[in-house]
């Protein structure tokens, strides 16, 4: 079996569609069960969370390979399985994923008043899709999982959205089909090479460097458009904007990484010669994403908006570590996905609370909540500070390790990846001024409470997690060291080893299949 | 001589005749008895399907194989499906009469036939019988004016293509010498000595069966024929028939025309692209929810064409997954259609759909649930049938096919997304009226289907690979 002696994977996937089968089993008028369902869902994820500390607790750290592996049949005719297993890089996003969903669920207590059955289900086959999908072992599982996160969140925008809800959640929706559906395309070619579609196995297998190099456009056109890279970033301000608050934690937090967790597991391991040659591309749209991204945040006047942008930094500041295949910018890429995961979806909480009291996200409404929000402010404080990167906090040791990857590449790339340190500071901090400090003129923010238990309790383990990355990043690190390493020998190895075949005959080969 | 091969044909078309004695001969409305007798001919006929050994009968007319019985029982699920949503349906629109259960069960009969025959000869005659008891069935609500002109124009299309199909026959008739399949595979066995006329026959063949399956650029019927006919009966004309001649094009293509690959399949590309285009770009501006869905079946036969432009058992097999998939979920889909009912009659506008997640949460999630099967979204069915005869395509090298196929896919999406979001996203309207109780077993049955396929889908692949295998011998 596995270190657990149970499988934890399975369970951790599958038991949030259990709790959306006592949901729906749920009877009575409207008020008992959208009670009924707030509590079930939300027993339901804190356990799941509870399981998934197993991962935690059992970790072998010595071990670079997959863990906790599970395998059943599902279509032997075919090469696939169903496969489940984490390593260093999908472990802690699981985790993440579990810890999330609680907090989300939480989040909604009171502000969503609709169809609050049809909403924790939703919320729950997510958290199926999303920690199945960093588990899944299995290329056509995977895929699976990817799209399928699709369904829910589509009518998470859709139907508990703002305004705008219609245009944001098709334009969410058709983006990201867009891009994986090519992906899908490049499943299929190797599925077609390797006749298999074992992930472990697709790692170590050579594919020849012309099939490389569509492989990794068709990858390419999938996770940038989940990251989101520039340009195809578009659809991320809008969703974010329209989503309710625990969409854009969840869209934040968990949705954004899988594209980089893409990345890791799928384009630098399998296509290692394509990634090496066309890592340029990507260090560009990065970096032109790091500086074009801060700009436009400068100027936005709705809050939700700005945190997106600043999503869409610093996940430019994470795409830059991961093509650096270097052990730092790697590990300084996952450090930062995490905690982004982790600041991100505080911030978006943040701007939900005082949405929740005034229904409003424009900067210009608010000022001087310090003074009737103390405790609100101080939380803000720490969720802006470990955004900034400020020594002491998770955000600085990812910044910092990518730039010491980045400063191994290219000087260049090194000094404009971190003026993202720069940037990043200055729109942070100019809404945190312009929300928390001057004077309290406007009436209705005279009447403002600050938090309440439940929103502590939701704030609570998040602002933890913030410092003790920040304090004692080890604990976390520890986690994917090994993994990372061994990532990138094996990176080094196929760099350096000479190609199979003399290119002329590897061209021939690639176009005749 | 093997008479007994054709058994349960014969058994179906014998009942056919006692229902239809027994519905003149009741002086009472006998329309559920009918209906009734014809479900139970349908399981008859299905068991004695599948006790049937394997073999050929009628000098060679006529094959028993895996292929044949696995479409036989797809048809006849279809038909029973159909009939099923048309009993109450047909007695609300006031054309509850008792022929319709039994112009039904001939157009089965003829369809089984289809999907049996090895010659041209067959393979005409049965076609026809299953043409003309649906030109009929399309012209049922005779009081209607949509519904005959549906009738009408189907039937002088639809003659077109039998007599384009039959022009064909004659011509691969006339070069060849024969019309038995195998005899042919056996004259075409080498593709340099074949001559022009009967590449000639062959696209005309080509052309009257793309008219059956409504693929692009011979789908200019469908959409008014879906539209005008009685719901009850497009149910059964987006089911049953579509996997009929689907399987009819898969033998005829790859038995006696299969060494000529390398002249038809073009042909078939070229079908099957504009089909998918054509189902992707035409279905965005309808707002009657027939008509949308006569455009999405185009599409979707444009992508069940991939898999036999392969022309490769892989392929092959990829087709039957895909009908296999098509068939419940087109067939739920149109359970939902049926249930949109207000004040005692029909509608079909989609803006009649607002809101329903809020009135009639089950059926939402249901449509809800077919629509994205259709557009193809994991982990739904609608997802594995494209995934096998992408793989298909890949393998193939057929690289064109897949990409269009992939990206009219993500365009076709929207449409689908567009009815999820006036259920779900829109304010409510009036309430539908109490839905019949079996509209509502339909429509869970299929949609329980479509949700669970990933869990099981190694047992119906394994039968769709068997039934491909049997083609290629």
């Amino acid at each position: 079996m596995n270190a657990a002696g149970f499988p934890v994977l399975s369970l951790i996937t599958w038991l949030p569609l259990v709790g959306c089968g006592v949901i729906m089993t749920v009877r009575g008028d409207e008020a008992t069960v959208a009670s009924n369902a707030r509590w079930i869902a939300l027993w339901t994820s804190l356990i799941v969370f509870a399981v998934s500390l197993v991962l935690w607790v059992e970790w072998n750290p010595h071990d670079p390979g997959f863990q906790f592996m599970e395998s059943l049949p599902w279509l032997p005719d075919y090469g696939v399985g169903y496969k489940m297993g984490v390593d260093g890089i999908s472990v802690l996003f699981v985790l993440l994923s579990t810890l999330l969903t609680p907090i989300c669920i939480l989040a909604s207590w009171e502000s969503i008043t609709r169809y609050v059955r049809e909403y924790m289900i939703a919320f729950l086959i997510l958290e199926t899709m999303m920690v199945g999908m960093f588990c899944a072992l299995d290329f056509v599982v995977f895929y699976i999982f990817f799209e399928g996160v699709l369904i829910p969140m589509f009518l998470i925008i859709g139907v508990w959205g703002g305004p705008r809800r219609v245009y944001s959640a098709f334009k969410f929706f058709l983006f990201t089909l867009a891009g994986s559906v090519l992906m899908l395309l490049a499943l299929l070619a190797m599925w077609q090479y390797a006749h298999t579609t074992d992930i472990p196995t697709l790692m170590h297998t050579h594919f020849p460097a012309k099939m490389q190099f569509w492989l990794f456009l068709a990858f390419f056109a999938s996770f940038a458009v989940k990251v989101p890279m520039w340009p195809v970033h578009t659809w991320l301000p809008d969703a974010h904007v329209e989503a309710p608050t625990a969409g854009s934690v969840i869209l934040a937090g968990v949705l954004l990484k899988m594209g980089a967790y893409g990345f890791l597991r799928f384009s630098v391991p399998m296509l290692p010669q394509a990634s090496a040659q066309l890592a340029p591309l990507v260090f560009t749209l990065s970096v032109v994403a790091v500086v074009y991204a801060a700009l436009v945040a400068l100027a936005q006047e709705d809050m939700k908006k700005l945190v997106a942008y600043s999503s869409i930094a610093h996940m430019g500041v994470v795409t830059i570590g991961i093509f650096t295949f270097d052990v730092q910018g790697i590990q300084g890429a996952l450090f930062l996905m995490l905690s982004h995961g982790i600041i991100s979806a505080a911030l978006f909480l943040v701007v939900g609370v005082i949405y929740d009291r005034l229904h409003t996200r424009e900067i210009a409404r608010y000022g001087g909540l310090a003074a009737r929000m103390p405790f609100y402010a101080f939380l803000f404080m720490v969720f802006v500070m470990a955004s900034v990167g400020l020594p002491g906090t998770s955000g600085f040791v990812g910044e910092f390790l990518i730039t010491i990857g980045a400063l191994h590449v290219n000087f260049w790339l090194a000094l404009l990846g971190s003026l993202g340190l720069i940037l990043g500071p200055m729109y942070t901090l100019y809404l945190y001024r312009r929300v928390i400090f001057g004077r309290l003129t406007k009436p209705d923010l005279r009447g403002l409470l600050d938090l309440k238990p439940r929103e502590i309790a939701i704030f609570a383990p998040l602002a933890l997690l913030a410092i003790w990355m920040g304090v004692y990043p080890s604990s976390f690190t520890r986690f994917w060291e090994a993994t990372v390493t061994q990532m990138v020998a094996q990176h080094q190895q196929a760099m350096a080893a000479p190609p199979l075949l003399p290119p002329k005959v590897q061209l021939a080969e690639a176009t005749s299949r | 001589m093997n008479w007994a091969i054709a058994l349960p044909e014969i058994v179906l078309a014998a009942c056919g005749l006692l229902i239809l004695v027994i519905g003149v001969l009741r002086r009472q409305d006998a329309t559920q008895i009918c209906t009734m007798l014809t479900l139970g001919a349908f399981l008859v006929a299905g068991g004695l399907v599948l006790t049937r050994s394997a073999g050929v009968g009628y000098f060679g007319q006529f094959t028993v194989d895996r292929f044949a019985v696995l479409a036989k029982l797809l048809i006849l699920a279809g038909a029973a499906l159909s009939l099923m949503l048309s009993l109450d349906y047909n007695r609300r629109q006031g054309i509850g009469r008792f022929e319709y259960p039994v112009l039904m069960l001939y157009a089965v009969v003829g369809m089984m036939g289809m999907v049996s025959a090895t010659s041209l000869m067959t393979l005409y005659v049965a076609l026809e019988l299953h043409s003309l008891a649906l030109y009929v069935m399309a012209a049922f609500a005779r009081d209607d004016l949509r519904s005959s002109e549906a009738g009408l124009k189907y039937f002088v299309l639809g003659a077109l293509a039998s007599g384009l199909l039959l022009y064909g026959i004659s011509l691969v008739y006339g070069f060849s010498g024969t019309m038995d399949f195998a005899a042919l595979a056996h004259a075409l066995a080498s593709p340099a000595q074949v001559s022009p006329g009967l590449i000639v026959g062959v696209v005309f063949v080509i052309a009257g069966l793309a008219f059956k399956i409504s693929a692009a650029p011979f789908h200019m019927w469908t959409p008014d024929v879906y539209e005008g006919s009685p719901t009850a009966v497009t149910v059964f004309f987006a089911t049953a028939p579509k996997v009929a001649a689907m399987a009819l094009f898969m033998r005829v293509m790859v038995g006696p025309f299969g060494h000529l690959l390398a002249s038809w399949q073009l042909v078939i590309e070229i079908v099957s692209v504009a089909s998918m285009v054509l189902g992707a770009l035409a279905a965005i501006g309808q707002t009657n929810i027939k008509r949308l869905m006569a455009y999405s079946s185009i599409g979707h036969m444009g992508y069940a064409l991939i898999g036999l432009a392969t022309g490769t058992e892989l392929g092959l097999r990829g087709v039957l997954v895909y009908l296999i998939v098509y068939l419940f979920m087109s067939a739920g889909t149109w359970a939902c259609i049926m249930a949109m009912r207000r004040k005692g009659l029909a509608v079909e506008e989609i803006a009649d759909l607002s809101g329903l997640a809020r009135t009639d949460p089950a059926l939402a999630l249901a449509f809800g649930i077919f629509m994205f099967s259709l557009a193809g979204i994991p982990p739904l069915a609608g997802f594995f049938g494209k995934l096998y005869v992408f793989l298909a395509a890949v393998q193939s090298g057929l690289w064109a096919l897949a990409i269009i196929g992939v990206l009219t896919s993500v365009v076709g999406s929207y449409y689908y997304l567009r009815i999820v979001k006036v259920m779900y996203f829109d304010a409510p309207g009036e309430a539908f009226d109490r839905r019949p109780s079996m509209i509502g077993f339909v429509a869970a049955a299929t949609g329980l289907f479509t949700l669970f396929f990933f869990l099981f889908p190694g047992p119906l692949v394994a039968a769709a690979g068997s039934a491909a295998a049997a083609l290629f011998g």
